[in-house]
Protein backbone atom coordinates (compact mmCIF):
# COMPACT_ATOMS: atom_id res chain seq x y z
CA UNK A 1 0.00 0.00 0.00
CA UNK A 2 1.10 3.63 -0.86
CA UNK A 3 1.44 6.41 1.80
CA UNK A 4 -1.85 8.38 0.95
CA UNK A 5 -4.51 9.86 2.75
CA UNK A 6 -8.19 8.37 3.12
CA UNK A 7 -9.33 11.54 1.37
CA UNK A 8 -6.75 11.01 -1.62
CA UNK A 9 -7.78 7.17 -1.82
CA UNK A 10 -11.57 8.38 -2.33
CA UNK A 11 -10.64 10.71 -4.82
CA UNK A 12 -8.25 9.16 -6.59
CA UNK A 13 -11.06 5.56 -6.65
CA UNK A 14 -13.92 8.08 -8.16
CA UNK A 15 -11.55 9.99 -10.80
CA UNK A 16 -10.93 6.42 -12.20
CA UNK A 17 -14.43 5.16 -11.71
CA UNK A 18 -12.68 1.89 -9.81
CA UNK A 19 -13.33 0.83 -6.29
CA UNK A 20 -10.66 1.57 -3.24
CA UNK A 21 -9.68 -2.25 -3.11
CA UNK A 22 -8.96 -2.10 -7.02
CA UNK A 23 -6.47 0.78 -6.42
CA UNK A 24 -4.86 -1.54 -3.39
CA UNK A 25 -5.14 -4.32 -5.12
CA UNK A 26 -3.04 -2.86 -8.36
CA UNK A 27 -0.54 -1.19 -5.67
CA UNK A 28 -0.14 -4.94 -4.27
CA UNK A 29 0.96 -6.13 -6.73
CA UNK A 30 3.33 -3.53 -7.97
CA UNK A 31 4.88 -3.79 -4.89
CA UNK A 32 5.23 -7.46 -4.73
CA UNK A 33 5.76 -8.49 -8.46
CA UNK A 34 2.64 -10.83 -8.29
CA UNK A 35 -0.04 -10.94 -11.04
CA UNK A 36 -3.31 -9.44 -9.90
CA UNK A 37 -4.85 -13.42 -9.78
CA UNK A 38 -2.51 -14.62 -7.40
CA UNK A 39 -3.04 -11.54 -4.91
CA UNK A 40 -7.17 -12.33 -5.64
CA UNK A 41 -6.56 -15.88 -5.08
CA UNK A 42 -4.70 -15.29 -1.87
CA UNK A 43 -7.27 -12.70 -0.47
CA UNK A 44 -10.02 -15.76 -1.47
CA UNK A 45 -7.66 -17.79 0.91
CA UNK A 46 -8.53 -15.33 3.65
CA UNK A 47 -12.37 -15.34 2.29
CA UNK A 48 -12.24 -18.69 3.17
CA UNK A 49 -11.21 -19.23 6.38
CA UNK A 50 -13.34 -16.90 7.56
CA UNK A 51 -15.81 -18.65 6.51
CA UNK A 52 -14.92 -21.51 8.33
CA UNK A 53 -14.14 -19.84 11.03
CA UNK A 54 -18.04 -18.17 11.40
CA UNK A 55 -19.14 -21.81 10.73
CA UNK A 56 -17.15 -23.51 13.53
CA UNK A 57 -17.65 -20.87 15.77
CA UNK A 58 -21.72 -21.36 15.25
CA UNK A 59 -21.28 -24.93 16.34
CA UNK A 60 -20.15 -23.72 20.00
CA UNK A 61 -17.05 -23.49 21.06
CA UNK A 62 -15.06 -23.43 24.34
CA UNK A 63 -11.63 -21.38 25.08
CA UNK A 64 -8.92 -22.93 26.31
CA UNK A 65 -9.19 -21.10 30.00
CA UNK A 66 -13.03 -22.26 29.96
CA UNK A 67 -14.16 -18.80 30.76
CA UNK A 68 -15.96 -18.40 27.31
CA UNK A 69 -17.43 -19.86 24.47
CA UNK A 70 -20.91 -21.28 22.63
CA UNK A 71 -22.82 -17.35 22.56
CA UNK A 72 -22.17 -17.32 19.17
CA UNK A 73 -24.62 -20.68 19.24
CA UNK A 74 -26.94 -18.72 21.71
CA UNK A 75 -27.69 -15.89 19.60
CA UNK A 76 -27.53 -18.26 16.43
CA UNK A 77 -30.48 -20.15 18.09
CA UNK A 78 -32.24 -17.55 18.88
CA UNK A 79 -32.37 -16.32 15.05
CA UNK A 80 -32.97 -19.61 14.31
CA UNK A 81 -36.45 -19.94 16.62
CA UNK A 82 -37.46 -16.87 15.01
CA UNK A 83 -37.83 -15.53 18.45
CA UNK A 84 -38.39 -11.82 17.18
CA UNK A 85 -39.02 -10.46 20.75
CA UNK A 86 -35.47 -10.76 21.64
CA UNK A 87 -34.35 -9.57 17.80
CA UNK A 88 -34.66 -5.93 18.45
CA UNK A 89 -31.55 -5.23 16.57
CA UNK A 90 -33.50 -7.38 13.52
CA UNK A 91 -31.81 -10.38 11.21
CA UNK A 92 -28.72 -8.33 9.98
CA UNK A 93 -27.84 -7.03 12.81
CA UNK A 94 -27.96 -10.07 14.74
CA UNK A 95 -26.56 -12.35 11.69
CA UNK A 96 -23.73 -10.24 12.04
CA UNK A 97 -23.24 -10.14 16.22
CA UNK A 98 -22.87 -14.07 15.57
CA UNK A 99 -21.08 -14.61 12.83
CA UNK A 100 -18.86 -11.41 14.96
CA UNK A 101 -18.91 -14.04 18.36
CA UNK A 102 -18.23 -16.87 16.52
CA UNK A 103 -14.82 -16.05 14.72
CA UNK A 104 -13.78 -14.52 17.98
CA UNK A 105 -14.87 -17.45 20.01
CA UNK A 106 -12.94 -19.68 17.10
CA UNK A 107 -9.87 -17.46 18.02
CA UNK A 108 -9.91 -18.15 22.16
CA UNK A 109 -10.90 -21.52 21.50
CA UNK A 110 -6.67 -21.54 19.90
CA UNK A 111 -8.69 -22.02 16.58
CA UNK A 112 -7.95 -21.19 12.66
CA UNK A 113 -8.96 -17.26 11.61
CA UNK A 114 -7.09 -14.28 10.38
CA UNK A 115 -6.34 -11.20 12.12
CA UNK A 116 -8.00 -8.14 10.47
CA UNK A 117 -6.37 -6.28 11.91
CA UNK A 118 -5.65 -8.45 14.63
CA UNK A 119 -6.14 -11.20 16.55
CA UNK A 120 -8.27 -9.53 19.54
CA UNK A 121 -10.55 -7.98 16.99
CA UNK A 122 -10.69 -10.87 14.57
CA UNK A 123 -14.08 -11.35 14.79
CA UNK A 124 -15.66 -7.82 13.41
CA UNK A 125 -14.72 -7.90 9.72
CA UNK A 126 -15.81 -11.53 8.83
CA UNK A 127 -18.45 -11.02 10.93
CA UNK A 128 -20.01 -7.36 8.76
CA UNK A 129 -18.44 -8.58 5.60
CA UNK A 130 -20.14 -11.78 5.51
CA UNK A 131 -23.28 -11.02 7.11
CA UNK A 132 -23.78 -8.27 4.45
CA UNK A 133 -22.77 -10.17 1.61
CA UNK A 134 -25.66 -12.97 2.21
CA UNK A 135 -27.96 -10.45 2.39
CA UNK A 136 -26.82 -8.81 -0.82
CA UNK A 137 -26.14 -11.98 -2.30
CA UNK A 138 -22.28 -10.88 -3.15
CA UNK A 139 -20.49 -12.99 -5.49
CA UNK A 140 -16.61 -14.33 -3.95
CA UNK A 141 -15.28 -12.01 -6.62
CA UNK A 142 -16.97 -8.27 -4.69
CA UNK A 143 -16.27 -9.75 -1.65
CA UNK A 144 -12.45 -10.23 -2.12
CA UNK A 145 -12.53 -6.50 -3.53
CA UNK A 146 -14.26 -5.22 -0.16
CA UNK A 147 -11.70 -7.21 1.55
CA UNK A 148 -9.16 -5.44 -0.36
CA UNK A 149 -10.57 -1.86 0.48
CA UNK A 150 -11.21 -3.22 4.00
CA UNK A 151 -7.35 -3.54 4.15
CA UNK A 152 -6.72 -0.34 2.01
CA UNK A 153 -8.94 1.87 4.68
CA UNK A 154 -6.59 -0.37 7.69
CA UNK A 155 -3.37 0.20 6.01
CA UNK A 156 -4.03 3.92 6.55
CA UNK A 157 -5.13 3.98 10.02
CA UNK A 158 -1.98 1.87 10.76
CA UNK A 159 0.32 4.34 8.80
CA UNK A 160 -1.50 7.26 10.62
CA UNK A 161 -1.85 6.35 14.26
CA UNK A 162 -1.79 2.51 15.28
CA UNK A 163 -3.78 -0.86 14.80
CA UNK A 164 -1.93 -2.02 18.11
CA UNK A 165 -4.06 -2.54 21.35
CA UNK A 166 -0.90 -2.00 23.53
CA UNK A 167 0.25 1.10 21.69
CA UNK A 168 -3.35 2.70 21.05
CA UNK A 169 -5.88 0.72 23.03
CA UNK A 170 -9.08 -1.03 22.16
CA UNK A 171 -10.38 1.79 19.77
CA UNK A 172 -7.24 1.07 17.99
CA UNK A 173 -7.40 -2.81 17.16
CA UNK A 174 -11.97 -3.22 17.63
CA UNK A 175 -11.98 0.66 16.07
CA UNK A 176 -10.02 -0.34 13.66
CA UNK A 177 -11.61 -2.93 12.65
CA UNK A 178 -14.84 -1.87 12.48
CA UNK A 179 -13.61 0.86 10.37
CA UNK A 180 -12.08 -1.50 7.62
CA UNK A 181 -15.85 -3.70 7.84
CA UNK A 182 -17.87 -0.57 7.20
CA UNK A 183 -15.49 0.41 4.69
CA UNK A 184 -16.44 -2.92 3.16
CA UNK A 185 -19.97 -2.61 4.01
CA UNK A 186 -20.76 0.05 1.86
CA UNK A 187 -19.18 -1.16 -1.01
CA UNK A 188 -21.22 -4.44 -0.76
CA UNK A 189 -24.27 -2.09 -0.71
CA UNK A 190 -23.28 -0.05 -3.72
CA UNK A 191 -21.82 3.17 -2.09
CA UNK A 192 -19.10 5.36 -3.35
CA UNK A 193 -15.46 5.58 -2.33
CA UNK A 194 -15.93 8.80 -0.24
CA UNK A 195 -18.82 6.98 1.22
CA UNK A 196 -16.58 4.35 2.30
CA UNK A 197 -13.94 6.20 4.01
CA UNK A 198 -16.97 8.27 5.77
CA UNK A 199 -18.17 5.32 7.32
CA UNK A 200 -14.30 4.94 8.05
CA UNK A 201 -14.79 8.16 10.57
CA UNK A 202 -18.07 7.60 11.86
CA UNK A 203 -16.79 3.95 13.03
CA UNK A 204 -13.48 5.50 14.49
CA UNK A 205 -15.86 8.43 16.20
CA UNK A 206 -18.19 5.48 17.73
CA UNK A 207 -15.07 3.79 18.90
CA UNK A 208 -12.87 6.46 20.31
CA UNK A 209 -11.47 5.94 23.61
CA UNK A 210 -12.21 2.66 24.39
CA UNK A 211 -9.57 0.64 26.44
CA UNK A 212 -8.19 -2.32 25.92
CA UNK A 213 -8.44 -3.95 29.58
CA UNK A 214 -8.07 -7.80 29.31
CA UNK A 215 -9.00 -9.75 32.28
CA UNK A 216 -6.45 -11.59 33.37
CA UNK A 217 -4.43 -10.51 30.44
CA UNK A 218 -6.81 -13.27 27.95
CA UNK A 219 -8.02 -12.23 24.64
CA UNK A 220 -11.36 -13.48 26.03
CA UNK A 221 -13.36 -10.63 28.53
CA UNK A 222 -14.13 -8.36 27.06
CA UNK A 223 -12.81 -8.80 23.70
CA UNK A 224 -14.95 -11.62 22.47
CA UNK A 225 -18.04 -9.55 23.57
CA UNK A 226 -16.84 -5.89 22.06
CA UNK A 227 -16.25 -7.53 18.65
CA UNK A 228 -20.05 -8.11 18.90
CA UNK A 229 -20.56 -4.73 19.57
CA UNK A 230 -18.00 -3.50 17.53
CA UNK A 231 -19.68 -5.26 14.17
CA UNK A 232 -22.68 -3.25 15.46
CA UNK A 233 -21.13 0.16 15.29
CA UNK A 234 -19.63 -0.72 11.85
CA UNK A 235 -23.26 -1.84 10.51
CA UNK A 236 -24.63 1.89 11.86
CA UNK A 237 -21.55 3.64 10.85
CA UNK A 238 -22.26 1.95 7.08
CA UNK A 239 -25.95 2.85 6.76
CA UNK A 240 -25.37 6.66 7.71
CA UNK A 241 -22.50 6.37 5.26
CA UNK A 242 -24.91 5.03 2.39
CA UNK A 243 -28.11 7.32 3.47
CA UNK A 244 -25.23 10.08 2.64
CA UNK A 245 -24.43 11.02 5.92
CA UNK A 246 -20.94 12.73 6.30
CA UNK A 247 -18.49 12.92 9.27
CA UNK A 248 -18.12 17.22 10.35
CA UNK A 249 -14.23 15.70 10.91
CA UNK A 250 -13.09 14.51 7.71
CA UNK A 251 -11.95 11.02 8.16
CA UNK A 252 -7.93 11.44 8.21
CA UNK A 253 -8.32 14.15 11.01
CA UNK A 254 -10.88 11.60 12.77
CA UNK A 255 -7.68 8.75 12.38
CA UNK A 256 -5.56 11.31 13.82
CA UNK A 257 -7.54 12.03 16.41
CA UNK A 258 -8.04 8.72 17.36
CA UNK A 259 -3.79 8.00 17.73
CA UNK A 260 -3.56 11.21 19.38
CA UNK A 261 -6.02 9.50 21.72
CA UNK A 262 -4.56 6.25 21.91
CA UNK A 263 -0.84 8.18 23.02
CA UNK A 264 -2.66 9.50 25.77
CA UNK A 265 -4.40 6.77 27.19
CA UNK A 266 -2.08 5.54 30.32
CA UNK A 267 -0.34 2.13 30.43
CA UNK A 268 -2.92 0.89 32.73
CA UNK A 269 -6.06 0.78 29.92
CA UNK A 270 -3.39 -0.40 26.84
CA UNK A 271 -3.56 -3.85 27.27
CA UNK A 272 -1.44 -4.28 30.26
CA UNK A 273 -4.36 -6.11 32.45
CA UNK A 274 -4.26 -3.62 34.97
CA UNK A 275 -7.18 -1.30 34.57
CA UNK A 276 -10.84 -1.16 33.85
CA UNK A 277 -12.76 -4.16 33.43
CA UNK A 278 -9.44 -6.43 34.36
CA UNK A 279 -9.15 -4.24 37.92
CA UNK A 280 -12.96 -5.11 39.07
CA UNK A 281 -13.03 -7.46 41.70
CA UNK A 282 -14.52 -10.38 39.48
CA UNK A 283 -11.75 -9.45 36.82
CA UNK A 284 -9.21 -9.72 39.58
CA UNK A 285 -10.64 -13.18 41.18
CA UNK A 286 -10.60 -14.44 37.55
CA UNK A 287 -7.00 -13.71 36.93
CA UNK A 288 -6.27 -15.07 40.44
CA UNK A 289 -7.55 -18.44 39.00
CA UNK A 290 -6.02 -18.93 35.36
CA UNK B 1 2.48 -2.86 6.93
CA UNK B 2 2.99 -1.68 4.03
CA UNK B 3 0.92 -4.69 2.77
CA UNK B 4 -2.85 -4.89 2.57
CA UNK B 5 -2.13 -8.87 3.73
CA UNK B 6 -0.37 -7.75 7.13
CA UNK B 7 -3.54 -5.91 7.71
CA UNK B 8 -5.69 -8.83 6.84
CA UNK B 9 -3.58 -11.22 8.13
CA UNK B 10 -1.79 -13.28 8.68
CA UNK B 11 -4.19 -16.66 8.83
CA UNK B 12 -2.86 -17.64 12.21
CA UNK B 13 -4.12 -19.81 15.17
CA UNK B 14 -5.86 -17.82 17.89
CA UNK B 15 -6.20 -16.08 20.34
CA UNK B 16 -2.93 -13.50 19.73
CA UNK B 17 -0.92 -12.08 17.33
CA UNK B 18 1.89 -11.28 19.56
CA UNK B 19 1.57 -13.96 22.63
CA UNK B 20 0.85 -16.65 20.10
CA UNK B 21 1.17 -16.22 16.25
CA UNK B 22 4.36 -14.45 16.99
CA UNK B 23 5.28 -17.16 19.66
CA UNK B 24 5.06 -19.71 16.74
CA UNK B 25 7.38 -17.81 14.74
CA UNK B 26 10.11 -17.33 17.61
CA UNK B 27 10.16 -21.72 18.01
CA UNK B 28 10.69 -21.24 14.21
CA UNK B 29 13.57 -18.95 13.58
CA UNK B 30 15.62 -20.86 16.50
CA UNK B 31 14.31 -24.32 15.06
CA UNK B 32 15.75 -23.11 11.27
CA UNK B 33 19.21 -21.15 13.33
CA UNK B 34 19.97 -24.31 15.29
CA UNK B 35 19.69 -26.36 11.76
CA UNK B 36 16.91 -28.67 12.14
CA UNK B 37 14.36 -30.30 14.83
CA UNK B 38 15.89 -29.85 18.86
CA UNK B 39 15.85 -32.85 20.33
CA UNK B 40 15.49 -31.29 23.84
CA UNK B 41 14.68 -27.37 24.55
CA UNK B 42 14.62 -25.40 28.15
CA UNK B 43 12.25 -22.46 27.30
CA UNK B 44 12.34 -19.48 29.94
CA UNK B 45 9.90 -16.71 29.16
CA UNK B 46 10.18 -13.43 30.16
CA UNK B 47 7.79 -11.04 31.34
CA UNK B 48 4.20 -10.70 29.85
CA UNK B 49 5.15 -13.87 28.34
CA UNK B 50 5.82 -15.39 31.93
CA UNK B 51 2.70 -13.72 33.42
CA UNK B 52 -0.09 -14.75 30.69
CA UNK B 53 1.65 -17.89 28.72
CA UNK B 54 -0.82 -20.16 29.90
CA UNK B 55 -4.28 -18.40 28.64
CA UNK B 56 -2.48 -17.67 25.39
CA UNK B 57 -1.12 -20.70 24.78
CA UNK B 58 2.26 -19.14 24.68
CA UNK B 59 4.06 -22.34 25.46
CA UNK B 60 2.83 -24.86 22.77
CA UNK B 61 3.08 -22.44 20.55
CA UNK B 62 6.48 -22.27 21.26
CA UNK B 63 6.62 -25.67 21.03
CA UNK B 64 4.83 -25.86 18.04
CA UNK B 65 7.30 -23.95 16.36
CA UNK B 66 10.13 -25.81 17.31
CA UNK B 67 8.69 -28.53 16.03
CA UNK B 68 8.11 -26.87 12.58
CA UNK B 69 5.07 -25.69 13.00
CA UNK B 70 3.68 -22.56 11.34
CA UNK B 71 1.46 -20.22 13.01
CA UNK B 72 -1.30 -21.88 11.10
CA UNK B 73 -0.98 -25.42 11.95
CA UNK B 74 -4.27 -26.54 13.41
CA UNK B 75 -2.35 -28.87 15.33
CA UNK B 76 -0.81 -25.79 17.13
CA UNK B 77 -3.56 -26.53 20.72
CA UNK B 78 -1.75 -30.62 20.46
CA UNK B 79 1.68 -29.42 20.08
CA UNK B 80 2.85 -31.14 23.79
CA UNK B 81 1.81 -34.36 22.24
CA UNK B 82 3.94 -34.03 19.21
CA UNK B 83 6.79 -33.21 20.96
CA UNK B 84 6.42 -36.71 22.50
CA UNK B 85 5.76 -38.39 19.49
CA UNK B 86 8.71 -36.53 17.66
CA UNK B 87 10.78 -36.27 20.03
CA UNK B 88 11.41 -33.21 21.58
CA UNK B 89 11.88 -32.89 25.26
CA UNK B 90 10.46 -29.43 26.20
CA UNK B 91 10.28 -27.80 29.07
CA UNK B 92 8.55 -24.55 30.65
CA UNK B 93 10.14 -22.12 32.97
CA UNK B 94 9.07 -18.61 34.20
CA UNK B 95 12.30 -16.70 34.38
CA UNK B 96 14.10 -12.57 34.66
CA UNK B 97 15.52 -12.06 31.67
CA UNK B 98 16.75 -8.38 32.33
CA UNK B 99 15.78 -5.50 30.83
CA UNK B 100 14.68 -6.83 27.61
CA UNK B 101 11.23 -6.47 25.72
CA UNK B 102 8.13 -7.84 27.85
CA UNK B 103 7.68 -10.80 25.50
CA UNK B 104 10.62 -12.19 25.48
CA UNK B 105 11.85 -15.87 25.51
CA UNK B 106 14.88 -17.73 25.43
CA UNK B 107 15.49 -21.14 24.07
CA UNK B 108 18.06 -23.22 25.35
CA UNK B 109 18.29 -26.13 22.61
CA UNK B 110 20.66 -29.03 22.24
CA UNK B 111 20.43 -30.19 18.62
CA UNK B 112 20.12 -34.00 17.15
CA UNK B 113 23.79 -33.85 16.56
CA UNK B 114 24.30 -32.79 20.48
CA UNK B 115 24.97 -29.39 19.44
CA UNK B 116 23.73 -27.00 22.22
CA UNK B 117 23.01 -23.45 21.32
CA UNK B 118 20.97 -20.55 23.15
CA UNK B 119 18.67 -18.41 21.35
CA UNK B 120 16.65 -15.28 22.67
CA UNK B 121 13.97 -13.41 20.76
CA UNK B 122 10.79 -11.22 21.32
CA UNK B 123 7.53 -10.80 20.11
CA UNK B 124 6.58 -7.07 19.15
CA UNK B 125 3.66 -7.19 18.26
CA UNK B 126 1.19 -7.93 15.57
CA UNK B 127 3.12 -11.37 14.67
CA UNK B 128 6.36 -9.54 14.18
CA UNK B 129 9.35 -10.70 15.94
CA UNK B 130 13.23 -10.15 16.34
CA UNK B 131 15.42 -12.60 17.55
CA UNK B 132 18.00 -10.88 19.73
CA UNK B 133 20.46 -13.04 20.94
CA UNK B 134 22.52 -16.45 19.07
CA UNK B 135 24.64 -17.97 21.18
CA UNK B 136 27.30 -15.30 22.74
CA UNK B 137 25.93 -12.98 20.16
CA UNK B 138 24.24 -10.39 20.42
CA UNK B 139 22.20 -9.73 17.59
CA UNK B 140 18.78 -8.09 15.45
CA UNK B 141 17.05 -10.53 13.09
CA UNK B 142 13.88 -10.11 12.27
CA UNK B 143 13.14 -13.53 9.75
CA UNK B 144 11.57 -10.87 7.19
CA UNK B 145 14.18 -12.03 3.88
CA UNK B 146 16.40 -14.69 3.16
CA UNK B 147 19.56 -14.87 5.42
CA UNK B 148 22.84 -16.58 5.48
CA UNK B 149 23.68 -17.20 9.39
CA UNK B 150 27.86 -17.30 8.83
CA UNK B 151 30.24 -18.51 12.34
CA UNK B 152 33.86 -17.99 11.74
CA UNK B 153 36.86 -17.65 12.75
CA UNK B 154 37.36 -12.89 13.32
CA UNK B 155 40.29 -12.45 10.74
CA UNK B 156 41.12 -10.47 7.23
CA UNK B 157 38.87 -11.38 4.39
CA UNK B 158 36.10 -13.81 5.99
CA UNK B 159 33.47 -11.33 5.01
CA UNK B 160 34.84 -10.55 1.85
CA UNK B 161 35.07 -13.95 0.39
CA UNK B 162 31.44 -14.55 1.58
CA UNK B 163 30.14 -11.54 -0.08
CA UNK B 164 31.92 -12.23 -3.31
CA UNK B 165 29.99 -15.80 -3.45
CA UNK B 166 26.54 -13.67 -3.39
CA UNK B 167 27.92 -11.10 -5.71
CA UNK B 168 28.70 -14.17 -7.97
CA UNK B 169 25.19 -15.27 -7.42
CA UNK B 170 23.39 -12.37 -8.18
CA UNK B 171 22.15 -12.34 -4.68
CA UNK B 172 21.78 -8.90 -3.37
CA UNK B 173 22.45 -8.02 0.76
CA UNK B 174 19.29 -6.40 2.38
CA UNK B 175 21.43 -5.96 5.42
CA UNK B 176 24.60 -7.31 7.25
CA UNK B 177 24.76 -7.66 11.07
CA UNK B 178 28.43 -8.88 12.22
CA UNK B 179 29.59 -9.51 15.54
CA UNK B 180 32.31 -11.23 17.91
CA UNK B 181 33.20 -12.45 21.09
CA UNK B 182 36.69 -11.15 20.93
CA UNK B 183 39.26 -9.59 18.38
CA UNK B 184 40.61 -13.06 16.44
CA UNK B 185 37.82 -15.12 18.54
CA UNK B 186 34.59 -16.65 17.23
CA UNK B 187 32.32 -14.21 15.13
CA UNK B 188 28.84 -14.28 13.61
CA UNK B 189 27.52 -12.40 10.46
CA UNK B 190 23.77 -12.26 9.72
CA UNK B 191 23.39 -11.49 6.30
CA UNK B 192 19.74 -10.59 4.93
CA UNK B 193 19.14 -10.93 1.45
CA UNK B 194 16.93 -9.90 -1.06
CA UNK B 195 16.96 -13.08 -3.07
CA UNK B 196 17.20 -17.33 -1.58
CA UNK B 197 21.09 -18.49 -1.83
CA UNK B 198 21.29 -21.78 -3.60
CA UNK B 199 22.70 -24.80 -1.85
CA UNK B 200 25.71 -24.90 -4.49
CA UNK B 201 26.67 -21.11 -3.14
CA UNK B 202 25.70 -22.18 0.68
CA UNK B 203 28.21 -24.79 0.12
CA UNK B 204 30.78 -22.38 -1.29
CA UNK B 205 30.46 -19.96 1.61
CA UNK B 206 31.00 -23.23 3.85
CA UNK B 207 34.44 -23.54 2.54
CA UNK B 208 35.69 -20.20 2.89
CA UNK B 209 38.77 -20.15 4.97
CA UNK B 210 38.14 -19.88 8.73
CA UNK B 211 34.19 -20.64 8.22
CA UNK B 212 32.75 -22.83 11.02
CA UNK B 213 28.95 -23.36 10.30
CA UNK B 214 26.60 -21.32 7.77
CA UNK B 215 23.10 -21.75 7.67
CA UNK B 216 20.57 -21.04 4.79
CA UNK B 217 16.80 -19.19 6.34
CA UNK B 218 13.99 -18.67 4.44
CA UNK B 219 12.31 -15.90 5.54
CA UNK B 220 9.89 -16.76 8.74
CA UNK B 221 7.52 -13.55 8.42
CA UNK B 222 4.02 -14.87 7.20
CA UNK B 223 1.41 -12.37 5.81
Amino acid sequence: MRSISLQELAELASARGVTIGALALEWECQEAGEPAEALRGKMGERLRVMREAVARGLQGVKSRSGLTGGDAKLVAKGLAANASARLVGGEPLTTAISYALAVSEVNASMGRIVAAPTGGSCGILPGVLLSVGERVGATDESLIDALFTAGAAGSVIARRATVSGAAGGCQAECGSAAAMAAAAAVQLGGGTPQQCVQAVALSLKGLMGLVCDPVAGLVEVPCIKRNATSAGVALAAATMALAGVRSVVPPDEVVDAMGAVGRELPASLKETAVGGLAATPTGKRIAGQV
Amino acid sequence: MNSVFQIIGPVMVGPSSSHTAGAVLLGLAARSILGGQPVAARILLHGSFAQTYRGHGTDIALVAGLLGMAPDDERIPDSMRWAKELGLDASIESADLGDVHPNTVRMELTGADGRRLDITGSSIGGGNIVITRIGKFDVQFKGENHALVVSYKDQPGVIANITSILAGEHVNIATMNVSREAKHGTALAIIELDQPVSSEATALVAQVNGVSTVMSLPPLAVS
